[in-house]
């Protein structure tokens, strides 16, 4: 498809109906959007520090252990990998406008996304829950399932936007001038990969600090 | 292009504005005098201070509101002879005046303001760090335990010696309350989980009225404080007999007391009802309310609160008790005697 | 290459692109800024007669010391729901709905950058306010106070589920304030008219960006505080109950870092009203535009900074308390200045005092009181006296009625013109605001005295004997003068809509665009979209009229299609032509799913909330789905 051009009734002038980046209403509207969520994470992590630092001296409190990281640290390192595939197609659509490595690309992504949240879901959830803390044993446990369950929750959301591009990528909708959704989530997607940095080291990685 | 003409302006009527807003300054000044629970007409040291802020702020508030609004009022009249090309010059001043008048003068006023009231915070923090007596008032919903060093406890009738400081040690019970005796100093939170505290004085013997100041509920209205400045050497000696146990009073009603559902939640020292739900009653019938002061102590209002305290008070925790003529005044009488 | 008819758009072409059929339909489907900015505006002011009713019974309640007239829990509803309908379901609302019919009028657009989600937010607001006043049904109204504090609110000591709805119902229309917020936004920034840079945007647009900007970074702590309360509530979690590690004070600092922006937030497109009133009515340009477009944003930036003011009594440390009292006295400045810019702009101009005119002034009288009040607040020990008291009501009832209902119903004389083509009768209006600030000034002046002497805030009932009586029944009787001035605009607005004098398109010889379109405007506002080189367009370029600008002047037809411009962010060059969407079902499908999803949350259903979210998934793929080409933007 070639790029739609239009007159605007000035002498001369054509325009586009087609714009990226900054050029694209969407595009704004994912920005601000992720403004909102990046506010949301950040009040709740500074929750986290508030409660922390006004309970006593010992935290974890209550006998609980400092958080387990081997099997964390394997899920982030799957979830930030899955940011290269991601870039990798926006990068392919967009300055080859090639729709098959999008596809590719994409799916790859999906599949690091959802291996992130089986662990965290068929794994580290349920392994806490029975041998250490629930939700329900005290404020630390309820911030750190709320807190990783948010972001799990973003996550999820992540992976049906990805499985929305791909349905669109298959409907041949997607070329080097128009693939606004492939940039907007994209977008999306680093922005939770960024949360996680900071969920990482706020639960799991402060706490051996102290 | 057809415009609305305004017609005349009322010079008349904006004319009486000033008047009623000077009026109503003047009402401001002199009407937050009176009352028993009224901050401009201190009693205690903190509040004196704290009237101190309040008094050069309303002046400077007055003057700078007959400035803006006498401005307003004038250009309103000044239009009226004007012509719509002059009013197209812009003054040179225009811009000057917004950044003298807006961020200069105010600017001054306000960080001078600042400045002052943090002095008076700083003062009054000074001032509560060397205290006589240390009591602890606990909020529930709906009343005040009052506890004493020697091991007094008492309740919504608070004695302290005139002329002395008091640390006030505030607890909560339940949800958030405020402790607040206007005429003595302001008021700080009593929240559940934090230890807060302030300080009171009262210069001169007499009952200064308090309530609660943070809404907690249903009966949040009628959470009333009394506290009651005895001269130093009437204080010591209350305070010790507040410690004493319940003196004897009626033995009948004392049985009826301890066998009925009021031990359960009322304790009395020195008898069998033991209950720490409730306001402690040992020495009861020497204070001039029930209720946490929503209803003066007689015996026809003893009377009434027992058999129907959610009439006199919707909400509160304390169920009603039904007696017979003859054990209902038998209890009064007890509690009555409960001096 | 596609093309499109180029040259002026004629009317009758944009008349069959833009045109909506009257019936039920698009009265369902509309994603006209225009259609929804009168309905939230319409829907926000029946919030405002609600409300309005709230604060009446209790004012009879509190008429006199120990009256009966309501039971305590009945109060603590109608004051809860009060603040929360005021707030939330008036305030806010009604601002936007100014801001919807106008922002894209006022910037030469043909509507707001994202139709649909405009009309998704507009039956958000409305669903949310249903949901809320559904436990009215049950006897059930939230009555933990609008600011909800924990432990109170928690599952101990509010046991039904008045709390859940009012945690709920407050996410549930963060839904909306969110998407409206992010709609302005977009729009401000990026569909104003070729050569109407920054600096030559009307300040009531600068009004509505700064409001939107706040909601973003403000609203998630409310929403993010609601969420916690509802984990703890229901599903035991430990987040303010110190039992389990909890900080009551959480709550209350998530709250006020919402709710002292929400302040300003409401404030500030009201102060928007005002500088759009002003130069108009002055018959002058304002002086000191770049000052109040600076203020503007100040307000909103420092009004992040003082949230802890509303905890002065709470024990906090000195040192924290000492910062956020020196930032809530440097807050009053940005204020001051416009203030002064206006007088200024008064002085040098020549005031008309037309009704919307006299609102304007009184605004500026009330609007002052309040702010002289508020540094008072900002002084700790004096706020640790006043807080809690009628004092503090007294305050914010200057500021946010004064400060923002005042202007709305200058706005409500000056717009409504505009929206229906006739005048508002000027003798009623004039009766109106004489009866509405009489009646304000004999309910709220006194509440500073009784502050004074004590009479504490958030109480069904009073002691006799104290001094408060006579001013309390004072106090009721202003309220009832209040409420007729309101009902005396309302009769006038429903009468004049059909019998007022013809307003033409421009009645007060205003100077923004919104007065070069037709009155009602078209639905494409505008024939073609202008090229704009000044910041008072409709006084310095004769050209500009209901009749579009000529090519020569600069005007653009974009082929007359159901197209708007998007332009650069700074200068306003144009970038793109946008097509943009024609009515749609899925933004009341959508909000029909959230709602039951909400409710089956309230009524502890899974089943329900779970088939509601299923149905609420489907209806955004619907939305999102493309229609016709499978070519992506």
């Amino acid at each position: 498809m070639a790029e739609l051009i239009v007159p605007t009734g000035q002498p001369d002038e054509l325009l586009p109906t087609t714009g990226a980046g900054t050029r694209n209403f969407g595009w704004w509207g994912m920005v601000l959007f992720i403004c909102v969520e990046a506010t949301l994470f950040a009040l709740l992590l500074v929750s986290y520090f508030y409660l922390r630092f006004r309970s006593g001296p010992v935290w974890p409190p209550d006998g609980i252990e400092n958080p387990k990281l081997k099997l964390v640290l394997i899920m982030s390192a799957i979830l930030w990998s899955s940011s290269f595939p991601v870039h990798m197609a926006h990068h392919a659509i967009k300055k080859k406008g090639d729709v098959k490595k999008l596809k590719a690309y994409l799916a790859i992504g999906f599949v690091l996304g959802a291996v992130f949240l089986a662990l965290q879901l068929g794994k580290e959830y349920p392994d806490i829950a029975r041998h250490e803390f629930t939700p329900r044993t005290d404020a630390y446990g309820s911030l750190f399932f709320t807190i990783t369950g948010l972001h799990g929750a973003h996550v999820f959301v992540g992976l049906m936007m990805n499985a929305w591009v791909q349905m669109r990528a298959w409907q041949g909708a997607f070329d080097r001038h128009h693939h606004v959704s492939v940039q907007n989530f994209t977008m999306y997607w680093h922005f939770v990969d960024v949360v996680w940095l900071f969920v990482l080291t706020t639960l799991y990685l402060s706490p051996q600090l102290g | 292009m057809d415009r609305v003409s305004t017609g005349r302006v009322d010079c008349g009527r904006k004319s009486v504005a000033p008047v009623v807003f000077f009026a109503a300054g003047a009402a401001l000044a002199v009407g937050g005098c009176t009352g028993d629970s009224s901050i401009v007409s201190p009693k205690g040291p903190a509040a004196r201070s704290v009237a101190g802020i309040w008094w050069p702020m309303l002046i400077v508030a007055t003057a700078v509101f007959v400035f803006v609004a006498g401005m307003l009022l004038l250009a309103a009249a000044r239009g009226r002879r004007k012509t719509e090309d002059e009013a197209k010059v812009t003054p040179r001043w225009g811009e000057p005046f917004i950044v003298i008048a807006g961020v200069g003068v105010s600017g001054a006023i306000l960080v001078g303001f600042f400045l002052f009231s943090l002095a008076r915070v700083q003062a009054l923090t000074d001032a509560g760090r060397r205290t006589a007596l240390r009591i602890t008032v606990t909020g529930h919903d709906w009343w005040w335990e009052v506890r004493y060093p020697n091991g007094a406890v008492t309740a919504n009738e608070i004695h302290i010696p005139a002329g002395q400081k008091v640390k006030v040690a505030l607890e909560s019970a339940d949800v958030i309350h405020s402790f607040w005796v206007p005429r003595l100093g302001p008021k700080v939170d009593m929240i559940p989980g934090m230890h807060n505290d302030l300080w009171l004085e009262a210069e001169e013997p007499g009952i200064y009225r308090g309530q609660c100041a943070e809404f907690c509920g249903l009966q949040h209205a009628n959470m009333i404080i009394r506290v009651v400045a005895d001269p130093p050497a009437d204080f010591d000696r209350w305070m010790a007999a507040q410690a004493e146990p319940a003196a004897p009073s009626d033995a009948a009603g004392r049985q009826i007391f301890e066998t009925q559902t009021c031990a359960g939640c009322h304790r009395v020292r020195g008898t069998a009802a033991e209950g720490a739900v409730g306001p402690d009653l040992t020495h009861f019938g020497g204070r001039a309310t029930l209720g946490a002061g929503v209803l003066p102590l007689s015996p026809a209002n003893l009377r009434r609160w027992i058999t129907d305290p959610q009439g006199v008070k919707p909400g509160v925790t304390m169920p009603p008790t039904t007696l017979s003529a003859a054990d209902l005044d038998h209890l009064v009488t007890y509690l009555e005697g409960l001096r | 290459m596609a093309t499109i008819e180029a040259g002026l758009a004629s009317p009758e072409h944009l008349e069959e692109e833009w045109h909506e059929e009257p019936g039920l339909g698009s009265f369902l489907t509309t994603v006209d800024h225009k259609r929804i900015g009168k309905r939230y505006l319409y829907t926000g002011l029946l919030f405002l007669v609600i409300g309005g009713v709230e604060s009446l019974v209790m004012r009879i309640q509190l008429a006199h010391s120990n009256l009966h007239v309501l039971d305590p829990e009945t109060y603590n509803q109608l004051f809860t729901m009060h603040g929360v309908t005021m707030m939330f379901l008036f305030a806010t609302p009604v601002l936007s709905g100014f801001g919807n019919y106008l922002v894209p009028l006022m910037i030469g657009a043909r509507d707001m950058a994202f139709p649909r989600l405009n009309a998704f937010g507009y039956w958000v607001f409305l669903g949310a306010g249903v949901f809320f006043y559904s436990s009215f049904v049950i006897h059930r109204l939230p009555d933990a106070g609008w600011f909800n504090y924990t432990p109170l609110s928690d599952s101990v000591y509010s046991a039904g589920p008045n709390v859940d709805f009012y945690a709920l119902g407050l996410i549930f229309m963060g839904i909306s304030t969110t998407a409206g917020s992010i709609n302005f936004i977009v729009t401000i920034l990026k569909m104003r008219a070729p050569g109407m840079s920054l600096d030559r945007m009307p300040i009531f647009v600068w009004g509505e960006l700064a409001m939107a900007l706040t909601v973003i970074f403000a609203l998630p702590a409310l929403t993010l505080a609601n969420f916690l309360l509802e984990l703890e509530r229901r599903a035991g979690f430990h987040f303010f109950a110190p039992a389990g590690g909890g900080q009551p004070l959480l709550w209350q600092h998530l709250f006020w870092i919402f709710g002292h922006p929400e302040v300003y937030l409401v404030v500030l497109p009201a102060l928007g009203i005002a500088s759009a009133i002003i130069p108009t009515m002055c018959r002058r340009p304002m002086i000191g535009y770049t000052y109040i477009v600076l203020a503007e944003m100040a307000i909103a930036l420092i009004g992040f900074g003082v949230w802890v003011h509303h905890m002065f009594a709470t024990g906090l440390p000195s040192i924290g308390l000492g910062f956020i009292s020196l930032t809530s006295f440097l807050v009053v400045i940005p204020s001051g200045v416009q203030i002064f810019a206006w007088l200024a702009t008064l002085w040098a101009g020549k005031p008309v005092l037309t009704t919307p005119m006299l609102f304007i002034l009184g605004f500026i009288i009330l609007f002052v009181i309040g702010g002289l009040s508020g540094p008072m607040l900002a002084a700790i020990p004096l706020d640790q006296q006043v807080t809690d008291t009628y004092f503090v009501v007294a305050h914010f009832h200057y500021v946010l009625v004064g400060g923002a209902m005042f202007p709305i119903f200058a706005g409500i004389y000056f717009w409504a013109p505009k929206m229906t083509g006739r005048l508002l009768h000027e003798g009623w209006g004039k009766a109106s605001f004489w009866l509405m600030f009489v009646g304000f000034n004999a309910l709220f002046f006194p509440m500073h005295i009784l502050g004074l002497r004590g009479q504490p805030r958030r109480m069904y009932t009073y002691q006799p004997g104290h001094g408060w009586d006579s001013l309390n029944l004072l106090e009721t009787v202003g309220a009832f003068v209040l409420a007729l001035g309101i009902l005396v605009t309302f009769v006038n607005w429903v009468w004049s809509t059909k019998r007022g004098k013809e307003a033409g398109h421009d009645p007060w010889g205003g100077e923004t665009l919104e007065w070069a379109t037709t009155s009602p405007p078209a639905e494409y506002n505008f024939e073609n979209i202008p090229t704009i080189r000044s910041r008072e367009p409709m006084w310095d370029q004769p050209e500009l009229g209901p009749h579009g600008q000529p090519v020569e002047a600069g005007g653009r037809g974009l082929g007359g299609g159901h197209n708007t411009l998007c332009t650069s962010l700074l200068e306003a060059e144009p970038e793109v032509v946008v097509p943009m969407p024609h009515e749609s079902p899925w933004p009341l499908l959508l909000t029909i799913a959230l709602f039951f999803v909400f409710l089956g949350l309230v009524i502890r259903s899974p089943f329900f909330w779970g088939v509601a979210a299923g149905a609420g998934v489907i209806s955004t793929a619907g939305w999102f789905w493309p229609r016709g080409q499978t070519q992506e933007t």
